[in-house]
């Protein structure tokens, strides 16, 4: 580590960060930065496909209902 | 003179205005959040994006703490989704409850998968923070353990309402169970005042100016509408599926499937 250098290529991702082992290791503590963002992320996208499956399974349980009273409705004429 | 009879069909009301009632009906409702959940996906994107660059690449490192405090930008929006999503979620039980209005029940249940989502988040990504700042991953002091009864006060919602077959019993329990649960709520928001924690104080306070740099307070709050957003739009989606749990043979319902599928 040592003490911070003076940044040499102001930008716009490098405001910060000399590389991308100086971002990704967060002084030290890119375990605990990640791991929480990390986990944010993944539970964020979860949550949405669960709840896109509910709402695909309750549309397919009335289409199916409605096929099964067409199918019905096509043996009971003569 | 005028009979009184004479007058109610002049004054009558279209049935096609828009009310405060409109959109306590499922139909309306349904097609309404098919519209705004995906927009409400896409700001929740933007939003999202925007706060992590601020966070990540614009905020400075903390004078204390040293790059781990870049935690709290998504800490102290999940804490406060996880209590405003319970008020939330106390409300519209408190809604069903009283005016017995079948749409209040459905945004209840709705609500509560996301509001625990962002309880278990706050006190995830707080225990990580913890960790290399307090030395410990954590602690019983108030804050900390109020917020866990939270998410115990959501699971057990869930739990309960998933556990009683008949809906509007399960609608009425679970109802109780979370109006009876908010007084909670106050508990964790003032627990950094009423006892003496380890937690800090509340980043933000009204009326006070923030006690930190502007592009931190930027990156927290971008990450906020973000987290506001994606509430919005998952619950949306879920309250849509219950709509049509539970309405699955109105007519309406049945036209909408069957539209689809034709086309």
């Amino acid at each position: 580590m040592g003490a911070r250098r003076h940044r040499r290529r102001p930008g716009l991702l490098n405001m910060h960060w000399h590389d991308a082992n100086e971002f990704f290791s967060m002084g030290g503590h890119g375990g605990f930065v990640w791991g929480a963002y990390g986990v944010a992320a993944l539970l964020m996208a979860i949550e949405p496909l669960l709840a896109w499956r509910r709402h695909r399974g309750a549309r397919r349980a009335i289409a199916e209902q409605l096929a099964d009273e067409a199918i019905a409705r096509a043996g009971a004429r003569p | 003179m005028n009979s009184p009879t004479a007058a109610p069909d002049l004054h009558r009301k279209p049935a096609s205005r828009l009310t405060w009632f409109t959109f306590s009906s499922p139909v309306n409702f349904y097609r309404l959040a098919g519209i705004l959940a995906p927009l409400c996906f896409v700001a929740a994107a933007i939003f999202g994006v925007a706060g992590l660059y601020m966070g990540f690449f614009v905020a400075p490192t903390d004078a204390t703490q040293g790059e781990v405090y870049r935690i709290i930008f998504i800490h102290v929006p999940a804490a406060w989704l996880s209590m405003v999503m319970y008020v939330a979620l106390a409300g519209w039980s408190a809604l069903g409850w009283f005016l017995n209005a079948r749409m209040a029940f459905i945004f209840a249940r709705a609500i509560a998968p996301t509001g625990a989502l962002f309880t278990l988040l706050a006190l995830w990504t707080g225990s990580l923070w913890g960790r290399p700042t307090w030395g410990t991953w954590w602690v019983w002091d108030a804050r900390l353990t109020s917020e866990l009864i939270l998410l115990f006060l959501y699971l057990g919602y869930m739990a309960l309402v998933a556990a009683i077959d008949d809906v509007r019993r399960a609608d009425k329990a679970g109802a109780l169970l979370a109006i009876v649960g908010v007084v909670n709520v106050p508990v964790i928001y003032f627990s950094v005042i009423w006892w003496n924690t380890l937690h800090q104080g509340a980043t933000l306070t009204m009326g006070a100016a923030p006690k930190m740099a502007a592009t931190m307070l930027w990156a927290m709050l971008l990450l906020t509408l973000a987290c506001w957003a994606y509430a919005f739009a998952v619950s949306f989606v879920r309250a849509r599926a219950i709509v049509l749990e539970r309405e699955g043979s109105s007519a309406w319902a049945r036209a909408a499937i069957g539209d689809a599928r034709d086309s």
